[in-house]
């Protein structure tokens, strides 16, 4: 068995490609469940330890540092097998979007505090001076502007909340990376493995250069 | 001067930062269509008293009042800001925004008021410092005296009981301090109520009803400007003019 026929084999990929395109589109799924949650929660979050009551604003700041270093497979392994046993079954997609959701938010957070504290003070306290209450202050004034900031950290994050997807696949959960090494225990040969891993380059190469080309344009437009 | 028609009525006001005290038993009342102008040396606390006005500035001790209304934290803050509108040294304009929708901001989300009529009112009041042609140009794209004249438009927006103006022009290329002051001088003349913290010597003698001068913290001297230019009483006051007005 030669070198192709072990990695490339075009029949193994041809026969994989429906299994492998499922896995895709439940990949993209969990990804986009759990971006947008940590984005939201996120936000929120970031508000809450900026703003809230002094132990409000502690206990954010236990959440962010808790969930910042807890290792996310840890946890994943911790919401699908551990919480059963206090009757909280979840599915294995809940259990992954869940888990990728609650430290997506933490690290969301941070962003976004970045962001806010990097809005000039002179903005607060012309909002203020206006009479406009902390919710358009923030809408209309400090959080618009916020966003510009945070874009590229935002997007990368996002790149590694896709990529932390992957890790579902220890929760049974039939994603791109389960598919493909089903596919492979099936047909004895690890082609769709190969598949798979074009198949996230495809996904997340774009993404990547958007970073960068964020990353650059944002960097000619404040400097 | 009666304290019971004062607009702003300051009593016993300090101010520290640690032991350093910014500012020391202030007591000042502005009169309703008054123009007040405070001058003094850089670090006299001028800004910061003004500041103290719509509690940009924590103090710890005394007060102010707006309108009979006690200036203090709390949900009643926003309304009585909304009463004063503030220029600052650095603009502050919303850099996201055009010119139009940084003054239209103000009415429609604090007055609640309909986007066509805020946009309407901002239009009017560019046009009124002189930037009809610029409403839809962002801040980035207007020189630092367009900025400002924006910046006075945006507070004069909110239809304040007063303008508090921090060294408006402090920031500002020689050749642009001209266009800003004259947009005060109109705004002076049409009886707003006014206090303004500046190094313009010409302009405080030309537009204010009453110049203070503070030093140290403290107010020295207060007096209507030909009082205070020819003859000021105070020791340090004579001193302060003499620089300034030597150049």
């Amino acid at each position: 068995m030669n070198l192709v026929d072990t990695f490339f084999n075009w029949t193994v990929f041809r026969d994989a490609l429906p299994m492998l395109l499922q896995g895709l589109w439940v990949t993209v799924q969990l990804g986009l469940v759990s971006i947008l949650g940590g984005l939201l929660t996120g936000l929120l979050m970031a508000l809450l330890r900026l703003y809230g009551s002094a132990w409000i604003r502690s206990l954010a700041r236990l959440y962010i540092d808790v969930f910042r270093s807890i290792p996310l497979l840890v946890l994943l392994v911790l919401v699908y097998y551990a919480l059963p046993f206090v009757g909280i079954r979840l599915t294995s997609f809940t259990s992954a979007a869940l888990a990728i959701t609650l430290v997506s938010c933490a690290y969301t957070a941070e962003i976004f505090r970045a962001g806010i504290e990097a809005i000039p003070k002179g903005q607060f306290e012309a909002a203020d001076a206006i009479g406009l209450g902390f919710f358009s202050s923030m809408r209309d004034i400090i959080l618009p502007q916020a966003f510009r900031i945070v874009i590229p950290p935002l997007t990368s994050n996002c790149i590694n909340v896709l990529k932390d997807t992957a890790l579902a696949s220890v929760v049974a959960m039939p994603d791109l990376l389960k598919q493909a090494t089903q596919a492979q225990a099936l047909s004895a040969n690890p082609t769709p493995l190969i598949g798979a891993a074009v198949l996230y380059l495809l996904l997340l190469l774009p993404l990547v250069r958007l970073v960068g080309y964020f990353e650059t344009s944002h960097s000619k437009t404040t400097h | 001067m009666s304290s019971m028609t004062a607009l702003i009525q300051i009593r016993k006001l300090h101010k520290y930062y640690g032991a350093f005290a910014a500012l020391q038993d202030i007591d000042l009342n502005v009169m309703t269509g008054e123009v007040m102008v405070i001058v003094g040396p850089s670090g006299s606390g001028k800004s910061t008293l003004i500041r103290c006005i719509n509690l940009l500035e924590e103090y710890q001790q005394g007060e102010v009042r707006v309108d009979g209304q006690k200036v203090v934290r709390g949900s009643g803050l926003a309304k009585v800001r909304a009463e004063v509108g503030m220029v600052f040294q650095d603009f502050n304009l919303f850099p996201h925004l055009t010119a139009l929708a940084n003054v239209a901001l103000g009415p429609l989300r604090v007055r609640r008021m309909p986007k066509s009529e805020a946009d309407e009112r901002a239009r009017t009041l560019l046009e009124k410092v002189g930037l009809a042609d610029h409403t839809h140009k962002l801040p980035s794209q207007l020189s630092g005296g367009q900025q400002q004249r924006v910046a006075i438009a945006r507070a004069l927006a909110m239809e304040p009981k007063v303008l508090l103006f921090d060294e408006p022009t402090s920031a500002l290329d020689p050749e642009m301090v001209g266009e800003v002051l004259d947009v005060m001088q109109n705004l002076a003349r049409s009886g707003v109520t006014m206090v303004i913290v500046t190094h313009e010597m010409g302009f405080a003698r030309r537009v204010a009803d009453r110049v203070v001068f503070m030093e140290a913290g403290r107010i020295v001297e207060e007096a209507a400007p030909h009082a205070f230019f020819n003859s000021p009483r105070e020791a340090r006051t004579q001193a302060f003019l003499k620089a300034v007005l030597q150049h």
